[in-house]
């Protein structure tokens, strides 16, 4: 349903358009503005020089400078006194991608005194010089554009201050798995005291039903077995089994957990959540694979615990076995059904099976229908450790899957062999095994229900980034381990929740913390609480409240994420996030369009190659030309160099040693003292 | 200096955390696009408002280009869905004002989508370059200014 054609309110598209009335600000007047050469990288494209002059002469702008690095030492010093010599109420750093750099600048301004959210960072080098590299000219004139932009939206940004809140020192992990039960350990070594709550009447979930661990060679039951014993020993672990989460309220730092253990009802103070509930094996459906139709098929986990509990010979419901199917991705990798993605650690935990049947048993023949053999890092070594001992290794594909079928009381495969010019192999076996993936626990909608954390398409939870906050979810002080996430073997759950345990000190470990105050907030004057942005709202965070006589919307600052998914919907404008407001906005798309007057000496530059010297640098940094035209016939020092052509020593030495890589330039020896390398042109 | 050859203006609006990583990737690795595509990122594509998209046309900005997170979105399963209605409630606009709605566009664009981006950004580059310059829409029809 969509939230915006759902209106019973007969709300005309005029209403969307109305202007944001409150919250006037005074403008900032007196603002700093620093465009990054990056030692070329912005600048051998981007005329910075010529830019720093034009933007000087805007409104409001009472510093221009074009600086080497603005994110060296020295030119940080430059503008912390830059901001107390000129007064400047806002400043705007126009070189990298602010994800680089947001939190450098943010703290020059802390260090002078000004408001670290009225900074502004323009990003002219990945989304300008660099992509644009080809085209100099258009590059200025949009880096132009660029830093407009952000000088108007740094006219309208605010003094902020980050929301600061107290932390209990205690931790609920949900999961009393491998992941979480290693994590609580942590946790309270840390000094958190850790509620371990488990639905289950037995600690240990998927590993303590494991038998031999691959790699290890230990048996999982050992394994838990001995952490349990550690756990009992710390006393700040509290432990509650056959309990159930009824319910979460709360914010970071403060969330409160409805916990029941058979008839008792618990409330527990917790600062912070880890999620570690774990996964489900896939389950086939009847007829996949034969499953169900014939006695013969089953599942990976099944097998195992038939090797387990076998001696001497491996029997099967009163029939030996002696040759073994292993049917590989089963429930994974469904290009067209739910399961897109790979299990990771099904193919290393077949072979390895299919190994302790050879180490239990003698003559078992075994048969691996895969698609990829997937035994990434150490786990080779078990593939290789199987083809030595004789397994055949049959490739299929998704789209001609192997065929089990029931003849004259035999369990008969049909395969066409992909390695082999696609040729149908008919051969019986005693025993099927389905080697099945992971899926998301059954239950996992209502822990995602009550802690409101995302899922993925993948309906596992979902990170805020895979590579950047692989354990940090959207939801602040709710962080997620092990196999809940997406599957994972025991090591990547272990190494996960312990990071994801961690990352929950670094936030608890003070008793306070600060919330960033990129937030949601209501026009009082405007709102006429219509529930549509509390309808929106996937985190709880918007509730009314009376407020000089009617009702309005009241945004939870801790529990809201500022994503801004309630602003469209309101029919009066009269919701809207802190630092994306329609003044910051709007006004960045003025700037785009300011037209620039961008002189084009550039061009020029192109044919000027010094003396004759048959260098072709046209596609190379301006400054390898100044370095070329410098060198000429002679030998010269890097400070001889950096005195010349009044660039600093270090960005010299950067470019020296590249150009040297490209052949363009050689070392000629140390000076007379012996203290630096001489340089000439490459002949 | 207008040249011989019309180079449209194309507004991004792309997610902080997902797409601008994607475009940044495209400047790192030298895939050009054309230089008259300026980007504002913001949280979440579910949040920008149809009066950002109106005023960019009023300013001169001949198509709007939303680089969403799709399924990818960390704050809203229902991301896309929302997303779109955006673009439903800003091309109704855009009709009573004689804009062509074909001059807004929405792609999943992922962290490392460099390459998906520029090719979007040619396409939609060559739509526009058929409607022509968005001036003569707007002046065609002279709608009330915002605000």
């Amino acid at each position: 349903m969509s939230p915006l054609n759902d209106d019973k309110d007969s709300i005309t598209s005029s209403f969307y358009l109305t202007k944001q009335t409150s919250f006037r600000i005074a403008m900032k007047q007196r603002i700093g503005v620093y465009i990054c050469h990056c030692g070329g990288n912005i600048s051998d494209y981007v005329d910075v020089e010529q830019l720093s002059k034009l933007i000087a002469n805007e409104d409001n702008v009472v510093i221009s400078k074009d600086v080497m690095f603005a994110c060296s030492d020295s030119t940080q010093k430059d503008m912390v006194q830059d901001i107390n010599d000129q007064k400047l109420d806002a400043i705007v750093v126009a070189s990298c991608t602010p994800k680089l750099h947001t939190h450098t600048f943010r703290n020059v301004a802390i260090r002078a005194g000004l408001n670290p959210y009225n900074y502004t960072q323009v990003n002219v080098r990945e989304q300008c010089s660099w992509a644009h590299s080809d085209k100099p000219m258009d590059a200025t004139i949009k880096a132009y554009g660029l830093i407009r932009a952000g000088i108007n939206r740094v006219k309208y940004s605010e003094a902020l201050e980050n929301i600061e809140i107290t932390a209990q020192k205690a931790v609920g992990v949900i999961g009393a798995g491998i992941s979480g039960m290693r994590a609580a350990v942590d946790l309270a070594r840390m000094g958190n005291h850790v509620y371990l709550i488990e639905k289950e009447a037995n600690v240990g979930g998927r590993v303590a039903e494991s038998g031999k661990l691959f790699m290890t060679g230990e048996n999982g039951k050992d394994v838990i077995d001995r952490l349990y014993k550690r756990i009992k020993e710390i006393p700040e672990i509290t432990v509650f089994t056959n309990a159930n989460l009824d319910k979460v309220s709360g914010s970071i730092g403060d969330f409160t957990l409805e916990v029941s253990v058979k008839d008792e009802a618990l409330k527990l103070n917790v600062g912070a959540v880890l999620v570690t509930t774990g996964f489900d094996f896939y389950q086939p459906k009847e007829g996949e694979y034969g499953y169900k139709l014939s006695d013969n098929v089953i599942t990976l986990q099944q097998f195992n615990k038939l090797i387990e509990t076998s001696n001497d010979k491996l029997v099967y419901n009163g029939n030996a076995i002696k040759s073994v199917a292993y049917i590989y991705c089963v429930g994974s990798r469904q290009s067209k059904g739910e399961n897109k993605y790979c299990s990771r650690q099904c193919c290393s935990a077949a072979i390895h099976s299919s190994l302790n049947v050879h180490e239990k048993f003698s003559g078992v023949k075994a048969f691996h229908l895969y698609r990829d053999i997937r035994t990434y890092g150490k786990q080779e070594l078990l593939y290789t450790e199987s083809s030595r001992k004789g397994d055949i290794y049959i490739k299929y594909e998704e789209k001609e899957p192997p065929a089990v079928e029931v003849k004259n009381n035999k369990t008969v495969i049909t395969v066409k062999d992909y390695l082999t010019y696609k040729k149908e192999l008919s051969f019986d076996v005693d025993l099927v095994v389905l080697v099945t993936g992971m899926v998301p626990r059954s239950d996992s909608n209502d822990i995602s229900s009550k802690l409101k954390i995302p899922t993925g398409s993948d309906r596992f939870f979902n990170e805020i980034h895979p590579k950047l906050k692989p354990v940090e979810t959207v939801i602040k002080g709710v962080y997620i381990g092990g196999t809940c996430q997406g599957p994972k073997n025991i090591t990547e759950s272990v190494q996960s929740s312990l990071a994801a345990a961690s990352k929950i000190n670094t936030i608890l470990r003070k008793g306070t913390l600060e919330l960033e105050p990129i937030v949601a907030r209501v026009n009082a004057e405007t709102c006429l609480w219509c529930e549509k942005c509390a309808a929106v709202c996937e985190y709880d965070a918007i509730k009314p409240i009376e407020s000089n006589g009617k009702m309005i919307a009241q945004v939870n600052t801790s529990t809201c994420v500022g994503c801004g998914i309630c602003g469209p919907v309101c029919p009066s404008n009269s919701i809207e996030i802190v630092q994306f407001t329609d003044n910051e906005i709007e006004s960045m798309i003025d700037g785009f369009m300011e037209k620039a007057e961008i002189n084009t000496k550039q061009d020029s530059q192109e044919n000027e190659i010094s003396s004759g010297k048959q260098i072709k640098l046209n596609g190379f940094p301006k400054i390898w030309r100044e370095i070329a035209s410098a060198l000429d016939d002679k030998t010269l020092t890097i400070p001889q160099l950096s005195e010349q052509l009044g660039v600093e020593s270090n960005v010299l030495t950067w470019h020296l040693m590249t150009m040297n890589r490209y052949g363009v330039v050689e070392p000629a020896g140390l000076d007379e003292d012996e203290a630096y390398y001489m340089y000439k042109l490459k002949k | 200096m207008e040249t011989q050859e019309f180079k449209p203006r194309i507004l991004v609006f792309s997610t902080d955390k997902i797409s601008d990583p994607g475009i940044d990737q495209a400047g790192l690795r030298k895939i050009h696009y054309s230089p008259s595509v300026y980007t504002i990122s913001i949280p979440c594509s579910s949040g920008i408002k149809p009066r950002w998209i109106l005023h960019a046309f009023e300013q001169g900005f001949d198509g709007v280009f939303i680089a969403a997170d799709g399924t990818e979105c960390s704050y809203s399963s229902k991301c896309s869905e929302h997303t779109n209605s955006i673009i439903v409630e800003a091309q109704k606009i855009m009709k009573e004002r004689n804009i062509n709605t074909k001059r807004i566009r929405m792609a999943a664009i992922c962290s490392v989508c460099a390459e998906p981006f520029v090719n979007h950004i040619s396409t939609f580059s060559k739509i526009l370059q058929d409607l022509g310059s968005i001036k003569n829409e707007i002046a065609e029809h002279k709608a009330p200014s915002l605000s």
